[in-house]
């Protein structure tokens, strides 16, 4: 598990957002994929090639691999997005849905 | 074509770009600075200006010696775009940009890419399973959120890893191991270089780190293989060690062996490439003032070849002046002039680069069969072996038969392994092989985005033909 | 000394890589010459159509051919399967062509009718769809797409399996495949055919020209004509998404993998190969007309393949009177034509005598007629 470090600026837990409904708390500088993390999210998504399991990879948007629904669009690459105040997160799974 | 308000545009916000940009700036050119990320910084500075970390000792001394850049860069009067995503570049200096969801496109009189390094991607079986990363991302989550994770196994070869371990140290957290996979007879191949390493700035500051880390952390040595398991995530790495196979249980292992020039911005200019023998990657073509085959575009940084940051910053400025000349806003002599400081700056921090290159020079060995070169296509080893074997001879036709680098990540995780892949299978040099060739978009963007961009009759007509 | 091969392909593109194994099933020994990794390589681009609408005007035989090649098209699915355990994906459940207005949908309509009238046309099913038809079939389908004409016999593949089954079979079956073998010239000496590539001469009893933009130069060197020049076509790939499209529509497809296939443009523009924005614009403006929820979705590729363009747009299959036993065959409709390339072209060439059906494919239809 991840874990913050105590001592650090006061920025922390400013944010309440949901991952796949449930809340979670997060640092106002956190990009949408640290504050996952911290929160114990560490599968993202499942591949849309065989279905297996993915985490963030690199945190500065080379892999493409922690991405997630975040407010309905899909696809998004959490280290990228900053959170914000009830944002709505979902984790993937496969080939995410497009047509109404 | 929408000629922008500037003359000169630089991209990526890293040491070389912020160097750049300020230099540029205050003789006279209209520059502005574009950046994916929020912040100044790139990646080796990231989050300079924001971190959350209070001791500053954890991040190190050589970190916050970026704040001089940000200073500097402020003061400059170059502009900057942030959260700004560079997705094409054409040969006529047209960059395509996308900020806020929005693209447009943008004529400069000249360009600097200062994109920086990405880490070598390290295959091994089971590295996509969640808890597996690199030890980039490790540093980003420590500098950006102040998180850290005990119990972490790092794993590779290079001094970010001694970088990384102790930066964990200092925060109080617990490292289980460092799994080295230097191979044994480095020292002696790096020896023709050590007198002046021996001399140089990174002995000290090497030499220190290494020392602290090997008192409190279990150092494994002469690791000959890894493989990471578990089951829906990472629960334990597999190594070797003469001979003998161990397993250690954990739930992050970062796994590095060096940076390379990221390169697809520069790729997709078409400019002329090389193969770097020693740090085996990759890099664009560039004279000593950065120049590319393609005119009007420069590069500077680690983009153009891993110096390092510090001479990331003589680099950028040495490719500002460059710029300048260019575009007739100082005189040769001028240009000369000033450079010959940067330029001796430039040596004097890149002094003992040669051994640190040549002890740590990646393995040449490529990855076992069953390991995804391609993560985002899930191509193996195995296939792409095979395809070579069939009759491939280069990354775009082994494209064509797997699919690997056409993924979101294109080509960026996998173009290293691929090639050389396909170069030990055909036992020719990387060289022989070449790259993938790279196009628009550079970064993936919406079709909305992209259907906003400006079209004429000739278009349509082209189009739409009923 | 006797000679290396049978019969020589030059080109292993899809139409070579087709003929290649249609000419190995027939026990014949076979070398493909081709070029490196840097090779325009046309094949690589494709929309992976088997597409019959709409073909043929001004040549029914060209129907003809393209549906007796999508009519064999399972049966050549099925042999790839068999060879190499790969599935190419083919589906043929029909495809329409869509119109943007309701003078676009007048239009292709007539054309449609004007095609299929032809003396000699081979007759196929096809409806008009106006948009509320359309939408019954293809739900979520935009508001500005007036209609569609729709013909069963249109289907797609996955074009790249496609071409990596038919490389892994002709392989399979046997045939030589000899990469960085650019022919640069072929003379005819004894009975057989001597072709010098960069990496020595080859030599076989036969040839047959797949070349695709090199045949324009190696037809002449065989005593034949291949008037054709590259025609830019530029496509757009997107992520992969749920299926939501099981139909191939002309300029917008789902593959199997879940990615939207968008195009096309017709550019002449010689040998450039480079994507232009404006075109680029106009397609994904197109799409999203099509089907507005993929406003969203990103696009992760755009690339630009030339097409092999003759002159009136048909296929040229010739074989020379001045060097008996070389054969030339060229085409932009690699894909829907390849069951017809591995199924019933090679048994004409192991003849030594193409059909007579196949004479209003001979590159002397573009001669000059003499002066009086």
């Amino acid at each position: 598990m991840f874990r913050r470090l105590r001592d650090r600026t006061a920025t922390s837990g400013d944010v309440a957002f949901t991952i796949d409904g449930k809340l979670v708390s997060a640092d106002a500088e956190d990009s949408v994929a640290a504050a996952a993390l911290a929160s114990g999210v560490l599968r993202f998504r499942t591949s849309t090639v065989s279905g297996e399991p993915r985490g963030p990879y690199c945190m500065m948007g080379v892999c493409f691999e922690c991405l997630l629904t975040i407010d309905g669009r899909p696809n998004q690459q959490a280290c990228m997005v900053k959170v914000r105040p009830g944002m709505r997160v979902e984790t993937q799974s496969g080939k995410p849905s497009v047509a109404p | 074509m929408t000629t922008s308000n500037f003359d000169l545009a630089v991209i990526g916000g890293g040491p070389a770009g912020m160097a750049a940009a300020s230099v540029a700036a205050e003789r006279g050119l209209r520059t502005v600075l574009i950046d994916e990320q929020e912040y100044l910084g790139g990646q080796i500075y990231r989050s300079i200006t924001r971190t959350p970390l209070k001791k500053r000792d954890i991040l190190g001394t050589d970190y916050w010696r970026g704040e001089d850049l940000v200073r500097s860069f402020r003061a400059s009067g170059a502009t900057h775009w942030p959260s700004t995503t560079v997705w094409s570049i054409s040969r006529e200096l047209e960059l395509g940009l996308s900020s806020g969801g929005k693209a447009r496109l943008e004529k400069f009189k000249h360009v600097i890419l200062a994109t920086g390094a990405v880490e070598r991607p390290t295959p091994i079986e089971g590295w996509t399973l969640p808890g597996v990363m690199g030890a980039g991302a490790a540093q980003i989550l420590l500098k950006t959120s102040g998180m850290v994770h005990d119990g972490v196994v790092i794993a590779g070869s290079g001094p970010l890893i001694w970088l990384i371990a102790a930066q964990y140290l200092s925060a109080g957290a617990r490292i289980e191991a460092i799994l080295d996979t230097t191979p044994a007879g480095a020292i002696w191949r790096s020896l023709p270089a050590l007198p002046e390493f021996l001399f140089s700035s990174y002995l000290g500051k090497g030499l220190g780190l290494l020392a602290e880390v090997r008192r409190k952390v279990k150092i494994i040595s002469n690791v000959s293989y890894l493989r990471a398991e578990g089951d829906g995530r990472l629960q334990a790495v597999v190594y070797r060690r003469s001979g003998r196979e161990e397993r250690m249980s954990t739930d992050l292992l970062l796994l590095h062996t060096g940076v390379i020039p990221n390169l697809n911005l520069a790729n997709a200019t078409g400019c002329s490439q090389a193969w770097d023998a020693v740090q085996r990657c990759f890099r664009p073509n560039a004279d000593s003032w950065g120049a590319t085959s393609v005119e009007g575009v420069s590069v500077a940084g680690d983009g153009a070849g891993i110096l390092g940051a510090e001479a990331a910053a003589y680099s950028g400025r040495t490719a500002a002046l460059g710029a300048l000349f260019r575009l007739e806003r100082i005189t040769l002599k001028d240009r000369d002039a000033i450079a010959s400081t940067e330029q001796a700056g430039l040596r004097k921090v890149s002094r003992g680069r040669r051994f640190l290159d040549l002890i740590y020079q990646p393995s040449p060995a490529i990855p076992s069969d069953p390991t995804k070169a391609c993560r985002c296509e899930e191509v193996t080893v195995a296939q792409i072996r095979n395809a070579t074997a069939m009759g491939a001879v280069g990354p775009n036709q082994v494209k064509s038969f797997l699919r690997c680098g056409m993924g979101p990540c294109q080509g960026r995780l996998c173009g290293n392994t691929v090639t050389q892949v396909m170069a030990a299978e055909r036992g020719v040099s990387p060289a022989d092989v070449g790259y993938y060739r790279l196009r628009s978009p550079v970064k993936p963007l919406t079709l909305a985005e992209l259907a906003s961009m400006p079209r004429d009759e000739s278009d349509m007509k082209a189009v739409y033909r009923n | 000394m006797g000679r290396d091969f049978d019969i020589a392909v030059v080109g292993g593109g899809v139409v070579g890589s087709s003929i290649a194994f249609g000419l190995s099933l027939l026990g014949q020994k076979v070398v493909v010459l081709d070029e490196g990794d840097d090779a325009t390589r046309p094949s690589r681009g494709n929309f992976a159509l088997v597409w019959i609408q709409g073909k043929g005007l001004g040549n029914p035989q060209y129907s003809a051919w393209s549906q007796q090649s999508s009519d064999s098209w399972s049966r050549l699915a099925t042999l790839l399967r068999d060879t190499t355990g790969i599935d190419v994906g083919f589906e043929r459940r029909g495809g329409f062509m869509p119109a943007m207005s309701e003078d676009e949908l007048a239009r292709i309509t007539a054309q449609h009718r004007k095609v299929l009238a032809q003396p000699g046309m081979p007759q196929y099913q096809f409806e008009v769809l106006d948009h509320a038809a359309l939408s019954r079939v293809l739900p979520h389908i935009g508001p500005d797409v007036a209609g569609a004409t729709y013909c069963p016999l249109d289907g797609h593949v996955n074009s790249l399996r496609l071409f990596r089954a038919l490389h892994e079979s002709m392989l399979a079956a046997g045939v030589a495949y000899r990469t960085l073998h650019r022919v640069e010239d072929i003379a005819r000496r004894q009975g057989e055919f001597a072709m010098r590539t960069e990496k020595g001469t080859i030599r076989a009893g036969k040839v047959v020209l797949a070349a695709g933009h090199a045949n324009a130069q190696l037809a002449p060197l065989v005593g034949l004509n291949a008037p054709i020049r590259p025609q830019r076509g530029q496509i757009i790939v997107t992520e992969r998404v749920a299926p939501f499209l099981h139909h191939p529509i002309l300029t917008l497809r789902q593959t199997d993998e879940g990615t939207v296939m968008i195009g096309d443009s017709l550019e002449e523009v010689g040998f450039d190969d480079r994507v232009g924005h404006g075109i680029v614009s106009t397609m994904a403006d197109r799409a999203i007309r099509i089907f507005p929820f993929l406003a969203d979705v990103k696009v992760v590729r755009t690339w630009a393949a030339l097409r092999v363009m003759s002159k009136d747009g048909f296929p040229i299959y010739d074989q020379s009177e001045t060097a008996p036993g070389a054969f030339l065959a060229t085409c932009h409709s690699g894909v829907t034509l390849s069951a017809a390339h591995v199924l019933a072209l090679p048994e004409m060439i192991v003849a030594g005598q193409l059909s007579e059906e196949m004479g209003v494919f001979s590159g002397r239809r573009f001669d000059v007629p003499q002066a009086a």
